[in-house]
């Protein structure tokens, strides 16, 4: 595998982890999934219907996908880490994507009971995956209480205005000694491309691809931006400047 | 009978445990990828055979889901 994304000890060679959620149906999930490359997708933990237990997302999706439990809706710390833990017994895992909301109209974080919940989770054995606001001190608070990754928004979830804030997304990346996964808010290829260049080590996209007009497709052309801008990333940038360089050589020219 | 209350809604039920409950509501209690919790506190499925329920008690049942 080369370049592999490597959270917690486990390497993935996709760097999109794709969400499940607000796709027109089954089939089409399975097919963006499939277009996407992803390896990594994450689902949310809710109470069966007792008027119809019908079948799972799990059985669904079959083995090809590690799964990622959120705990998607949480406002308090409590909610949260029995989320997290009803979601271990599900589905016999220790990853998990904390959110924990603060503003339900605006999904931010609340980052004091976010921090609290992923260090009682850390302890309790949880590789913790926090979706996080774009701010380079509550991402060192995660890592601080051993968070394996952090997810910061890059604008509202579901809103497609892509990155609000690059330089805070680089500053996070800069910093970070784990990996970082822009989680929210991307809403077309080049916002997913913009991540990776900024220096992300992956990228969380559900609504981008779900309620395109084309999920497959679109589910690919991710998967092309996410690869695009990772490799540009290794390539090192030229940086911007201010003034004009020509590219041709100024010597030899016809008529001089 | 005893009342508790199931996902958030009250209900009557003649069951003493998780999985006797579990099968009262159509849920097969060896099916897979499901959780319970009762009054907070998550039961793991070893002991829902033997988890005795009491009135008044709070469970949840839940699943994994579409999710982002």
């Amino acid at each position: 595998m080369t370049d592999p994304l490597v959270i917690a000890g486990t390497s993935f060679s996709s760097r999109l982890i794709a969400g499940t959620a607000r796709y027109p149906n089954q089939q089409v999930m399975l097919d963006a999934l499939e277009a996407s490359g992803t390896e990594l997708v994450t689902a949310s933990i809710r109470r069966i219907s007792l008027e119809g237990y019908s079948g799972s997302l799990v059985e669904l999706l079959g083995d090809r996908y590690k799964i990622l439990p959120n705990t998607a809706g949480c406002v308090t710390a409590r909610d949260a880490i029995l989320t997290a833990e009803l979601a271990r017994e599900a589905l016999e895992t220790n990853w998990v994507k904390l959110e924990l909301i603060g503003d339900r109209e605006l999904l931010y974080p609340d980052v004091e009971q976010l921090v609290h919940a992923a260090d009682e989770l850390v302890r309790k054995g949880f590789t913790v995956l926090p979706y996080c606001n774009e701010d380079p001190v509550s991402c060192q608070k995660l890592v601080d209480v051993g968070c394996a990754a952090v997810m910061p928004l890059g604008s509202l979830i579901g809103s497609g205005m892509g990155i609000a804030n690059p330089t805070a997304i680089e500053l996070i990346c800069k910093r970070s000694t784990v990996p970082v996964v822009l989680d929210a808010g991307i809403g077309t290829a080049s916002d997913a491309a913009q991540a990776m260049e900024l220096g992300c080590d992956a990228v969380m996209i559900d609504t981008a691809i779900a309620k395109s007009h084309d999920p497959v497709r679109m589910a690919a052309a991710m998967r092309a931006a996410v690869e695009g801008g990772r490799l540009a990333r290794l390539a090192g940038r030229i940086p911007r400047q201010r003034f004009a360089e020509p590219s041709s050589p100024q010597l030899g020219l016809v008529g001089s | 009978m005893m009342r508790l209350r199931i996902n958030g809604a009250e209900a009557e039920v003649a069951v003493a445990t998780i999985a006797e409950l579990l099968a009262e509501q159509g849920i097969d209690p060896k099916a897979r990828f499901l959780a319970v919790a009762v009054n907070g506190a998550v039961v793991r499925r070893t002991e829902w055979p033997m988890a005795a329920l009491a009135a008044g008690d709070n469970v949840e049942i839940v699943r994994p889901f579409q999710g982002g």
